[in-house]
């Protein structure tokens, strides 16, 4: 990711380069039920970055070694399509995709009920299908309502948002631009039913009183993302009722 | 319809709210709902019903399995389930049996449709089943239809009304087991698609009431089209 040059990224005004204020989100769109054979699916838009979740399970474990005894194996897979970024990645899975494999995983250990079904194995699958920024928080924004949609008993729904500096300024929701070129980028998911933080990462440098202010913006949007999850999966039935 | 809301999960729920573990568990001492589902406040007590389940063996649940693979010894069931059945071949054949001389794929094969009872399930183990029972055994006419193992109750209804309904209406015969499998047996194929539209309808709405009168609404106008008696 190489800086920006030339492009100013907050004007005079407050706005940012795409003309929202610092506390504002990208438009965000989703949807549930997108795949036929999975379980559970849904597609989640923040602005441009778009992931596509997919959710098998409770099932058999393909390897029966790795089933647990007293709790079902949670598996995650975080990928980014070789389309998804303006120069093609390649689509054999990098040191960044295991990582954010594994802290996405981790995000869910705590949410999804697993000790009901032990010795099996619930896999969830994120297909990045473009990439501009925040793409782990929209992905684990995408895995929470494709597991409510497959079914499979959960504490809570959790959402996920980035907060950023840029300009030495506080910014909601960054985007490939502002991420390239800022000075610190701050993701965090949160399930607001039961006040728990399931991922919080930090790269960068903020201060302490700025830490905690942009983890105030970062929960107070993941609120209204819980809300919006929940509007859709309730809309699913609405739908259905009419026909 | 006030009385009947949706919840998600994480939705906190009324502390007397009637239902079943793990579809509203407890969490720092408050009910909260861990799938999608509907609260009905219309009763004495509020009563939680999942919109959407996962279909856990029970000892004595009679269900129909799908043959996945033929063992030395025994079947491995798929019964739609996260845990696959096992059904010994000694159960299924009734006699002692030799694996040296018995090809277990001769009586059964992958694809086949059994129905069966579950013996055992403790959770350590995969659930056990027998077909010794009044009525069990390989599945050799009809159709198999597949809802959702949530739906099952609403596709009984109230003191068996919606099924009552779907035989008096089609007059075919239906065996709907616990795990979302259907069995159907009708007089000729017009009633047979009837019936699968119905019973894919009421998958459909089960969330909704009112639906026994609609769907019965809904199967005259198939006949109709049909032109089916």
């Amino acid at each position: 990711m190489g800086k920006a040059i030339g492009v100013k990224l907050i004007d005079e005004l407050g706005r940012r380069h795409d003309g929202r204020l610092p506390d504002q989100m990208r438009p965000v769109k989703m949807r549930i039920n997108v795949l036929e054979n999975a379980d559970g699916s849904a597609l989640v838009e923040y602005g441009r970055t778009r992931i596509l979740a997919a959710v098998y399970g409770p099932r058999e474990p393909v390897q029966k070694f790795m089933a647990l005894p007293d709790r079902a194996l949670l598996r995650v897979r975080y990928h980014m399509a070789p389309f998804s970024t303006e120069e093609r990645k390649s689509p054999a899975p990098s040191r960044r995709e295991i990582e954010l494999s594994k802290v996405i995983r981790e995000a869910f250990e705590d949410i999804i009920l697993v000790k009901y079904f032990p010795r099996t194995a619930i896999d969830i699958f994120l297909e990045v299908l473009q990439a501009d920024g925040g793409t782990r928080t929209a992905a684990v924004t995408a895995a929470s309502l494709a597991l409510a949609n497959a079914g499979i008993p959960m504490k809570a729904l959790v959402a996920g948002v980035a907060v950023g500096k840029i300009e030495g300024q506080l910014v909601l929701d960054v985007d490939e631009i502002e991420d390239g070129s800022g000075e610190a980028d701050m993701p965090v998911a949160y399930a607001p039913d039961i006040e728990k933080i399931t991922l919080f990462q930090l790269n960068g440098v903020l201060t302490r009183e700025e830490l905690e202010r942009g983890l105030d913006m970062a929960l107070n949007a993941i609120r209204e993302l819980v809300e919006l999850e929940k509007r859709t999966l309730k809309e699913e039935y609405v739908s259905t009722e009419e026909v | 319809m006030a009385q009947r809301t949706i919840v998600t999960p994480g939705d906190k729920l009324p502390g007397d709210v009637e239902a079943k573990e793990p579809y509203v568990v407890e969490i720092n001492g408050v009910k909260v709902a861990t799938t999608i589902g509907l609260l009905d406040t219309s009763g004495e007590k509020p009563v939680y019903i999942p919109l959407q389940s996962i279909y856990v063996p029970r000892k004595g649940d009679v269900v129909i399995g799908l043959v996945q693979s033929v063992g030395v010894v025994n079947w491995t069931l798929d019964i739609n389930s996260p845990y696959n059945g096992v059904l010994p071949a000694s159960d299924f054949l009734g006699r002692p049996y030799n694996p040296a001389t018995d090809d277990l794929s001769q009586y059964l094969q992958v694809g086949d449709y059994v129905k069966v009872k579950i013996v055992a399930f403790d959770r350590t183990r995969n659930p056990l089943l027998t077909v010794q029972d009044k009525g069990l055994g390989k599945i050799v006419d009809g159709k198999i239809i597949e809802v959702q193992p949530s739906k099952v109750p609403r596709v009984i209804g109230k003191k068996r009304s919606m099924l009552e309904m779907l035989k008096k209406e089609t007059g075919c015969e239906i065996f709907v087991a616990v795990n979302g499998r259907i069995h159907v047996k009708c007089p000729d194929e017009d009633r047979e698609t009837i019936l699968i539209l119905a019973i894919k309808m009421i998958e459909r709405q089960a969330h909704t009431t009112g639906l026994t009168a609609r769907v019965q609404e809904y199967i005259e106008e198939l006949k109709k089209v049909k032109g089916v008696e």
